[in-house]
């Protein structure tokens, strides 16, 4: 446990001595500012236009904004963790550093851990600045905060699975473009595999439109938690770490 | 929640339970057993053999690519190797690589540092890495920054130093947690003059408490700082011995240089022939000379001391005796006749 906290920590160190963290930051709190006063814009003036027609406002924050807003971040997020997962090994295999932890009283998961554990704080980080943005939300009406709260759960674990498969990713190269490319062409298929399902109910097609990462999201961002959700996310984390963790090894054997 | 242990707690706060080890004092610390590497069709290693007792420094030399890389990643478990054994402080390194990784500091050939952190916060990482106490580690850092002349830059960023303060940094890194073994992949490459003879000076220091084993293909260097010479040449151990018997097992016993003054009428054959028939003399070498000289290099047999003898001829013969000194070896000479003569073998074979 105090391994993989050290390497956390020095992973978070350094996503935040160089500009990467501040600029991911900067970027989607820009990107998620935007959305927000779109979301808002279409709010009020669909109301004005319920208004005027004499129809009940649609007033459910919840299901208007929130919603929106969370299923954004969840694509755009695509973009954001293979630019945070890319460096974790590719960084140190290119700069030799990898002997350092290899050959340190370390065992393999605990660095693969560390790493994985230090890129999903990073994002959580990220979401929380953009998050910010809602409480205008509870400052100037009341929406419901439990599925809110739901939602971001949910983008966290969707996170956690993608990062997985991106650290694996970077264990594989030295190259941190590679990385950052493979990873993004992997979060970019599982989004669009959900197509499948739209036109085709062979069983092939149930299990490529299951592994879409968003049609386990949206449950969530509809305040829904369901356990054969969780259990895609858990599971596909779970995979990815251990990909990365013997793939790691198999450096030993390969090199 | 899953409870990650990595180590059992007695370790965590002890990071050097003693190893049962025999208390002699000459106890081995590092064993290879015809070790060898293959990388898919190539033979990095091949079938290496040799024991390094405790607190000796040993020094690997060879030319670029002879496997002392390899061999050294072998001993510090970074590669496992594709047949043989190695073993560091009675622990091998394919079966209980946490304890042969707990025993040893290592420095790579290029040091394995993080630009973007401070001499002190990378120095603090790596002592946790190697599971010092929270206690003990800022008192740690402080002594091995000292020792290793980087205490003036702790606050400074990796990415600003030069390689000779990289390097030291890298060295520190290695030493942080107080290993039984030392294992240095050229650790003087790229260093200033006054910087390699301090970190030679460094690593003499720090033998006796540590085994060192340091690969270098600069030749003085091992004639320095070294107890012990392993000579690898395309994977494979040409030579192993002490520095000082190496020397002198693989010449004569004594070399010697003679320059005759060559008078009007100065026979070279002769006084060729002169030398050679002195008692003891191996080998007479005619060697290019300023002009009006004659130089001769004289090799004799183990135990003969010759020189006497050899004035006396060129006196006798009445011949002018312009200079007579010995001539040192060195291991230059021995490194290139070793490596040679195992091109040479190669070549021979079908």
């Amino acid at each position: 446990m105090r391994n993989i906290w050290n390497i956390c920590r020095k992973e978070l160190k350094s996503y935040f001595a160089s500009p990467i963290a501040y600029l991911l930051m900067a970027m989607y709190a820009i990107i998620f500012g935007f959305f927000f006063w779109n979301v808002i814009a279409y709010f009020v003036s669909a109301s004005l236009q319920a208004q005027a027609m004499g129809r009940p406002m649609p007033m459910d924050l919840n299901e208007m904004i929130v919603r929106p807003m969370l299923m954004n971040f969840s694509v755009v997020g695509l973009f954001l963790i293979p630019m945070i997962s890319m460096r974790l090994f590719a960084e140190e295999k290119r700069s030799g550093t990898i002997e350092l932890l290899m050959t340190s009283p370390v065992r393999d998961w605990e660095i693969v851990l560390g790493k994985w554990l230090a890129a999903v704080l990073l994002y959580a980080l990220t979401l929380g600045l953009c998050s910010l943005n809602f409480l205008f939300l509870f400052a100037h009406g009341n929406p419901d905060g439990l599925p809110l709260l739901v939602g971001l759960l949910g983008l966290i674990l969707q996170a956690a699975a993608l990062l997985a498969l991106g650290t694996f990713v970077s264990t594989t190269t030295r190259n941190q473009i590679i990385a950052g490319g493979v990873t993004f062409a992997v979060c970019l298929l599982l989004w669009v595999f959900e197509w499948v399902g739209g036109y085709e109910t062979a069983a092939w097609a149930q299990v490529m439109a299951y592994m879409s990462v968003i049609a386990h999201f949206e449950p969530f961002s509809k305040g829904v938690i369901d356990t054969k959700d969780v259990v895609y996310f858990v599971t596909l984390t779970y995979f990815g770490l251990f990909l990365s963790a013997r793939s790691l090894e198999s450096l030993r054997w390969r090199s | 929640m899953l409870t990650f242990r990595s180590t059992s707690p007695s370790s965590i706060e002890e990071p050097h339970p003693a190893p049962v080890r025999l208390g002699i004092r000459d106890a081995t610390m590092i064993k290879v057993e015809g070790l060898t590497k293959r990388y898919n069709r190539f033979t990095a290693v091949q079938g290496i053999n040799f024991e390094v007792p405790k607190g000796r420094i040993v020094g690997f030399l060879g030319p670029n690519g002879a496997g002392k890389t390899t061999t050294m990643r072998i001993l510090t478990c970074f590669l496992p190797p594709t047949s043989g054994t190695a073993s560091v402080a009675g622990f091998d390194v394919l079966k209980q690589p946490m304890e042969v990784k707990k025993r040893i500091g290592y420095l790579p050939e290029s040091p394995p540092v993080y630009p973007e952190m401070e001499v002190h916060e990378y120095l603090s990482f790596v002592g946790r890495l190697k599971g010092i106490p929270a206690a003990e580690l800022p008192k740690r850092v402080e002594e091995v920054s000292e020792r290793c002349n980087v205490a003036d830059v702790r606050t400074k960023l990796i990415a600003k130093l030069s390689k000779g303060y990289r390097q030291r940094v890298g060295l520190a890194q290695a030493i942080i947690h107080n290993p039984d073994v030392l294992i240095l992949d050229e650790p003087t490459a790229g260093l200033d003059p006054k910087q390699i003879h301090e970190t030679r000076d460094l690593i003499r220091s720090l033998a006796g408490a540590h085994t060192i084993i340091l690969s270098t293909h600069i030749l003085p260097e091992v004639e320095q700082t070294c107890d012990e010479v392993v000579i690898i040449s395309k994977g494979q151990v040409v030579a192993r011995d002490s520095v000082r018997n190496l020397t002198s097992r693989l010449r004569g016993q004594e070399a010697v240089a003679i320059e005759v003054r060559a008078a009007e009428g100065t026979d070279a054959g002769a006084v060729e022939q002169a030398l050679r028939a002195v008692a003891g003399v191996s080998r007479v070498e005619r060697r290019q000379a300023r002009s009006g000289l004659l130089h001769f290099e004289i090799e004799s047999e183990p135990g003969q001391h010759v020189r006497a003898e050899l004035a006396r001829a060129v006196v006798g013969g009445g011949w002018d005796l312009e200079e007579l000194r010995p001539v040192a070896v060195s291991l230059e000479e021995i490194f290139l006749e070793l490596t040679a003569a195992d091109a040479a073998a190669g070549e021979a074979r079908p």
